[in-house]
């Protein structure tokens, strides 16, 4: 089950259209490292964590991270809704708009559609929170060159507060793999 | 537009409120035995929940499928703006 809370987790402003940097931006969205991946991923594998705390952990950051993909899809939105079509060319943009108009769709910089390959659920629990720990540094990498494509101050405020929250997860994934090996490592003992 | 200020002041507390809330909640599931960071999370819970009700009074509800009230003359739930509506595309 899951309840839907009607506000943004961080406050979300653009300082005006610019689908150029939509275009960046949407990356986090439906591209490899983005929001969606970390969510399905996390939300997928907590189902064969061997204890309590893993499951909690996976369950908490994976909810964490549909209220990203949600910030990133606002980002999106605010800086699309007001373009004119000439912007949108000039964005390299024109086709994406011919497929989604201004809609939000999964996909990469480059137009490439989420695909379920970018995220691996191996049932081996020291695998599992081994790749989470790199998905959040890839999602950290991806978050400080889009800081640096980014000419809006009040995208780039989002855009590393979101940066943030990647060190975190990395963080808390840590803790869980050693968590984890101890638990493991207990079960040995005869 | 003061009460557009009003309700943006009041959700950004709750912003804040609710982000201190996730983060000493990832903390806990990886700590669980730390009483000072359970108290604070249970202080930080408790006045979340009174500054989501003020809210929720003067806005309508934040949370549906039975978790907050839905309103008395119509179901306040549907009404705009939803979140991404708020600042997105807009400059204060």
């Amino acid at each position: 089950m899951w309840v839907y809370d009607k506000k943004l987790q961080f406050p979300v402003r653009v300082s005006g259209p610019n689908p150029k940097l939509a275009k960046s931006v949407i990356t986090q969205y439906g591209g490899p490292d983005g929001e969606l991946a970390a969510s399905l991923r996390y939300l997928t594998q907590r189902y064969t964590m061997p204890t309590g705390r893993s499951i909690a952990t996976l369950t908490d950051i994976g909810t964490e991270e549909l209220a990203h993909m949600e910030i990133v899809a606002a980002l999106v939105y605010g800086l699309t809704q007001g373009a004119s079509i000439e912007q949108i060319k000039a964005a390299g943009m024109d086709g994406y708009y011919a497929d989604h108009d201004k809609a939000l769709y999964f996909v990469n910089g480059d137009g490439v559609p989420w695909t379920a390959s970018y995220i691996q659920s191996k049932g081996d629990p020291i695998t599992d929170l081994h790749e989470n720990m790199a998905a959040e540094q890839k999602a950290r990498s991806t978050y400080e060159y889009l800081i640096q494509l980014s000419d809006d101050p009040e995208v780039t405020r989002v855009l590393c507060w979101l940066r943030e929250r990647e060190v975190v997860h990395f963080q808390r994934f840590g803790e869980t793999l050693n968590h984890v090996q101890e638990y493991l490592d207990s079960r040995k003992v005869f | 537009m003061n009460c557009d200020h009003q309700r943006e002041q009041l959700l950004e507390r709750i912003q804040a409120l609710s982000f201190s809330a996730v983060d000493l909640n990832l903390y806990l599931d990886t700590h669980p035995c730390d009483l000072r960071a359970l108290t604070d999370y249970n202080q930080i819970s408790s006045v979340l929940l009174q500054t989501k009700a003020i809210y929720e009074q003067l806005y309508g509800p934040m949370l549906n499928f039975g978790l907050s009230s839905g309103g008395c003359d119509s179901f306040r739930w549907v009404e705009e703006p939803w979140p991404w509506q708020i600042g997105a595309g807009r400059v204060y």
